[in-house]
């Protein structure tokens, strides 16, 4: 099998979001950063599926330079290879990010042959646009099916789940696919100490993109407006339990 | 001229979110001076045609072929892009799900045009359209503009309040027959498994979550007691799903389950933006924690300071006393 995953930088925000002055960026200053958690899933997924057929996996992202980070520790926890397509500053949007890892996968497939499987997370935990894994997809003929969480290859194709309320759905897709995995799909591992060492010698592949932006742009970033709401503290410790239960009363649970 | 609006439905069923996003499309077409069109595809269609006029649908237009029998993104994503060119679609709405974003993605795809994921609001001006969508599951907003030949908006679910039209719609139902390559076929659902029939974290009336402060999987004995008690069932945040405490089905966040029930009871979460945009739909919140100053404490409408493993099983107790 040779899989290849898409993987995004995103800050690891705490209780608050803040925005930088001019509107354009998520104020990192005091964030730090990590791989966006469908997609951290995702690789994991890569892993242990190579793990149990055999093959590699390739990590892609499209980021600054600073994406390496996030690519090495990809390799960390398992990946062969990495890829890196270049940006300079602000995100990229959606469409032109598609077109982009359209031309970094078929320069890659070029190479190496067409991957069984591409990955992508559901959705980027930042921007959220729900469409670049449907659109590289699309521009590469490949099916695809999003909010997956569970995957069994098996003879030229691959069993996918997709979680609805109460139930699930299955997908059969012949090979070559791809999917858009959600969290919840395994448990990634934590990357080993000879994972970690390993995975500073990784060579980052770069690949350039000559895409132009969509139509869609930025204005600004900015927080929605906060419900302020005074808290009611119905008491202290286990003695507040009849003032609870006379809410659990007043909001109509007991009926 | 339109606007088309996808409307998701269950074998006849329609959801909340499709009427939000039918809602949405309906103030877009009155203000672009254009008919608002419905558009149901697959089984059952013709149950969920009912009402759907009295939210402003001048038409519904049913997608009758063989492949649309169940669900499969490509061929329903295949099937709308026909219909924005045979009816000439100014712009296409549907509801911010799994399958609402993931059709429009590939009528995007297909047409080459942007795609505005979860907005909450849109301004129409000619070609250049202005919209708010969400970011970061909610805690962010984003303002865009938009340059497009078919505008495709999706809306963030619970942002657009349902409201049927002054007028209601003619309603005038109309067969469309996609013409589908049979390869299409490749992505449609295979086989429907139902696990629970019961009620499920979206449904509940109470939710009980647990977050790091339950401590362990054991810990979460005293959350279910109170949610077999009230009638609900029990979620949990990111970090006991990391932990292996629960499964990851019982998550509530951004990652997980958004959830929007009657009350939410929230024990030891801290209340990271991770958490809250899955929980903050909730009617009302009521935090169970040790530190006052607990974002989760600080957001919610009612809270007790106190370890939860004391404070849990006192109102059981309490709940009993009462209810014999």
């Amino acid at each position: 099998m040779q899989i290849l995953v898409c993987v995004k930088r995103v800050p690891a925000p705490g209780t608050r979001i803040n925005v930088t002055d001019d509107g354009q960026d998520v104020d990192a200053t005091h964030l730090g950063f990590t791989t966006s958690p469908h997609e951290e899933c995702a690789v994991e997924e890569a892993v242990q599926i190579t793990e149990a057929l055999g093959g590699e996996v390739t990590v892609l992202s499209l980021g600054k330079a600073e994406a390496e980070e996030q690519l090495r520790y990809a390799a960390s926890v398992g990946a062969h290879r990495l890829a890196l397509v270049p940006i300079d500053d602000v995100d990229w949007d959606a469409q032109r990010t598609a077109a982009a890892l359209t031309d970094a996968i078929a320069e890659l497939e070029s190479e190496h042959g067409t991957f069984d499987l591409l990955l992508f997370g559901n959705e980027s935990a930042d921007a959220g646009g729900f469409q670049v894994g449907v659109r590289v997809a699309h521009s590469l003929d490949r099916p695809i099916v999003n909010a997956i969480k569970s995957i069994e290859v098996g003879d030229g194709t691959v069993s996918a789940r997709r979680e609805i309320d109460g139930g699930f759905e299955v997908y059969e897709l012949p090979l070559p696919a791809a999917l858009g995995v959600k969290e919840g799909i395994n448990l990634p591992r934590y990357p080993t100490m000879k994972g970690r060492l390993a995975s500073k010698k990784a060579e980052v592949r770069s690949v350039t993109s000559t895409t132009s932006s969509s139509g869609q742009t930025r204005v600004r970033l900015h927080r929605p407006e906060e419900q302020v709401s005074e808290t009611v503290i119905l008491g202290t410790g286990p003695e507040a339990a009849g003032a609870v239960v006379d809410l659990f009363e007043e909001l109509g649970m007991l009926s | 001229m339109t606007v088309l609006v996808l409307c998701d439905h269950d074998r006849g069923a329609l959801s909340e979110a499709s009427l939000e996003a039918m809602t949405f499309g309906r103030v877009l077409a009155g203000q672009t001076n254009v008919p608002c069109t419905a558009v149901l595809i697959g089984a059952g269609a013709n149950d969920a045609i009912g009402g759907l006029a009295a939210y402003g649908a001048e038409a519904v237009h049913i997608a009758d072929h063989e492949l649309l029998t169940d669900y499969g993104p490509e061929a329903w994503g295949e099937t709308l892009t026909q219909l924005v060119q045979f009816t000439n679609a100014t712009a296409v709405t549907a509801c911010g799900t799994d399958r609402g974003n993931e059709v429009l993605a590939q009528v995007a795809a297909r047409l080459g045009e942007p795609f505005v994921a979860n907005c909450r609001q849109a301004e129409p001006d000619n070609s250049v359209w202005s919209a708010t969508r969400v970011q970061w599951g909610g805690s962010l907003l984003e303002d865009v503009t938009v340059e497009a030949g078919v505008h495709l908006l999706s809306v963030a679910p619970h942002t657009v309040e349902v409201t049927p039209a002054e007028a209601a719609g003619a309603g005038t139902i109309a067969f469309f027959n996609p013409d589908l390559d049979a390869s299409l076929a490749r992505s449609i659902v295979n086989d429907r498994v139902v696990r629970t029939r019961g009620i499920t974290l979206t449904t509940a009336p109470v939710v009980v979550g647990g977050g790091r402060g339950v401590g362990s999987a054991e810990g979460f004995a005293p959350l279910e007691e109170l949610a077999a008690t009230l009638g609900g069932v029990v979620g949990c945040s990111r970090a006991v799903t990391n932990n292996g405490w629960r499964p990851h089905s019982d998550q509530v966040g951004q990652t997980g389950t958004r959830i929007a029930p009657d009350l939410y009871i929230a024990n030891g979460i801290s209340g990271a933006i991770q958490h809250w945009v899955g929980a903050m739909a909730s009617k009302n919140i009521l935090a169970i924690n040790t530190d006052p100053e607990a974002n989760m404490v600080v957001k919610a409408g009612y809270a007790v300071i106190g370890d939860l493993h004391q404070v849990v099983p006192a109102i059981i107790e309490e709940l009993k006393k009462r209810c014999s």
